[in-house]
């Protein structure tokens, strides 16, 4: 056998070792920076634009200054909730059937590829889906069609998670709860929907932060409008879309808006991302 | 009486085994003979020709026996040998679960509960049931000891606070717990865990108390204080175990019986089973030399 501390192939693995931890560590500086960079840059231009106007006014035209985008905020924020009131019971029932009935069945097969399939399609797609199915029959961009669009990027989220967080709720768990006389509905919606509901709060809140910041889909369908909303029926304010037109346009004051739009949306994502770490991490805390 | 003079671990079973097929048994041994089941006189129970399948694969064949009214009855066996197939189907559990089916009678105070026209929604009111895995209800104590009462409804809030007491007081967790009845019953430790589940068995008052390996997971001394439990219960309830551990049959029960391939091996007393086992097996067994 060949001596441990000082043969050549020893050393050599130390220098590979050596080499490789440097890289690895390189690249996580790296990706680590990309991060770092972007939000510094969003969060120190952005909070410049940001101020009490920025939140209760209109816009205003280029050139003149002041103004806001309270309508685009409160857009996107109803857009966000109908989307949600629309995805979230869909979703969760679906998820319930494929983790309570379908688990074995074809059908249930079908479905949990489908939502796989939709959860990596991109958005665009399905805006200009709902371009072709809602808008052009309907004859107009609206709130509801821009609303359809991000719950149906929602659905195979929140379904997915909620089957998945159904299914970690131990057998047993649901054997005592039918042991001691319980109908199936009950122990579904008393104990199970309960054990599992920090998972699935969890999968509601990531699919509303993805879609939030989502501007392909809207641009075909709630499309944007300088006014205050009028109704689900037309064109709708929103954040990223206003974001998306004042970035390309040639005006500084209306750059520096799409900074503070940019901000704003990447700072509610990032809350919402966190709270529903904390919620995830408070409830399974034995 | 003689203590088996091996002690087996007390191997847990595959909770899954409800899905599986039990492993076909590796030891070659000469077909099983099934005692008379004479020595009970009123049965509370009394399983006829009871044949289970899952799916094509058969788990028990022809069990006949009586549980005795009042008592302890514990079955014991080597894994896979259908045990807990058995008690799963006092309550039925095993509907759960698609391609699982039962054939036979079992008479609960002579009325055949295998009957469909028995729902067993209101068969699970009478026969209780406790597992190998404590589960605690993700909510309070309190909840967790009411799910039972408040599923049959329509009691005042003063008398479900009476029986919720009654039953924690019967589960001997009362003075653990009772300054922290809000508190999530997932906070409490393994043998409270498992003592909170009897309570909650125990306070919608049934007549049978099923209970599948239930201190397989416990230590000693938590397992003590459930045989405690089980042996005030004698009267109350008629209790059936399932257990690996042997000196435990030997300690919590009257009527024993063994298991094996499927098949009832012999049934009858517990001190006569242990210390005049009739059948090679039976003692092959409880002496430790096979299972």
């Amino acid at each position: 056998m060949a001596g441990i501390a000082n043969s050549a192939a020893t050393a050599r693995r130390r220098n590979v070792n050596a080499a490789v931890m440097a890289l690895s560590t390189l690249a996580a500086f790296v990706g680590l920076g990309m991060l770092v960079w972007i939000l510094g840059d969003v969060a120190l231009r952005g909070t410049q634009a940001i101020n009490w106007t920025f939140f209760t006014q209109l816009p205003s035209p280029p050139g003149q200054g002041g103004g806001g985008l309270a309508n685009a905020i409160a857009g996107t924020l109803l857009l966000t909730v109908v989307a949600a009131l629309m995805a979230v019971p869909i979703g969760v029932l679906a998820g319930t059937y494929l983790a309570e009935f379908g688990a074995a069945t074809k059908f249930g097969a079908a479905v949990r590829y489908v939502s796989d399939i939709l959860v990596s399609a991109p958005s665009i797609v399905v805006g200009v889906f709902v371009y072709l199915v809602m808008v052009k029959p309907l004859g107009n961009f609206s709130g509801w069609s821009g609303a359809v669009s991000l719950a149906i990027i929602m659905l195979p989220v929140v379904t997915r998670t909620t089957e998945e967080m159904l299914r970690l709720v131990p057998l047993e768990m649901r054997e005592s709860t039918l042991a001691l006389g319980a109908p199936y509905w009950r122990m579904m919606v008393g104990v199970i929907y309960r054990a599992a509901a920090a998972g699935m709060v969890t999968g509601i809140l990531l699919a509303v932060a993805r879609v939030s910041g989502e501007t392909a889909p809207l641009l075909f369908t709630a499309l944007n409008s300088p006014y205050w909303m009028n109704g689900l029926n037309e064109p709708m304010a929103n954040l990223t879309v206003t974001l998306f037109n004042y970035a390309m346009s040639p005006y500084d004051d209306w750059h520096a808006m799409a900074w503070g739009a940019a901000f704003l949306i990447t700072a509610a994502v990032l809350a919402l991302t966190v709270t529903s770490r904390l919620v995830l991490a408070r409830t399974h805390r034995p | 009486m003689i203590r088996p003079q091996q002690t087996r671990d007390p191997m847990t079973e595959d909770p899954s085994t409800a899905q599986n097929p039990p492993e076909t048994p590796h030891l070659e041994l000469p077909t099983p003979m099934v005692q008379e089941a004479a020595p009970v006189t009123d049965p509370k129970i009394s399983v006829r020709d009871l044949n289970f399948y899952y799916g094509g694969k058969q788990a028990l064949t022809d069990n006949t026996l009586d549980i005795a009214r009042g008592e302890v009855t514990a079955f014991i066996g080597p894994s896979g040998c259908g045990k807990s197939t058995h008690i799963r189907t006092y309550n039925r559990m095993y509907e759960l679960y698609k391609g699982q089916r039962a054939t036979g009678e079992i008479l609960l105070d002579g009325v055949n509960i295998l009957d469909p026209a028995i729902p067993a929604l209101s068969l699970r009111h009478k026969i209780g049931m406790i597992f190998q895995k404590a589960t605690p209800f993700p909510m309070t104590v309190f909840d967790n000891v009411a799910y039972g009462l408040r599923l049959r409804g329509g009691m005042p809030k003063s008398e479900l606070e009476g029986r919720v007491e009654e039953a924690l007081k019967g589960s001997a967790l009362w003075d653990e717990v009772k300054d922290m009845l809000n508190q999530q019953g997932t906070q409490l430790s393994g043998g409270q865990q498992q003592r909170l589940c009897i309570a909650r068995a125990i306070a919608v008052e049934p007549e049978v108390l099923l209970m599948d390996e239930p201190c397989s997971a416990l230590d000693p001394i938590a397992t003590g204080k459930i045989e405690e439990l089980i042996d005030e219960f004698k009267g109350r309830f008629t209790v059936v175990i399932v257990t690996h551990n042997m000196q435990q049959a030997g300690r919590v029960s009257d009527y024993t019986a063994f298991f094996y391939l499927g098949r009832l091996v012999e049934f009858g007393e517990t001190e006569a089973l242990f210390t005049r086992p009739q059948n090679e097996q039976t003692e092959a067994y409880i002496t430790g030399r096979f299972g």
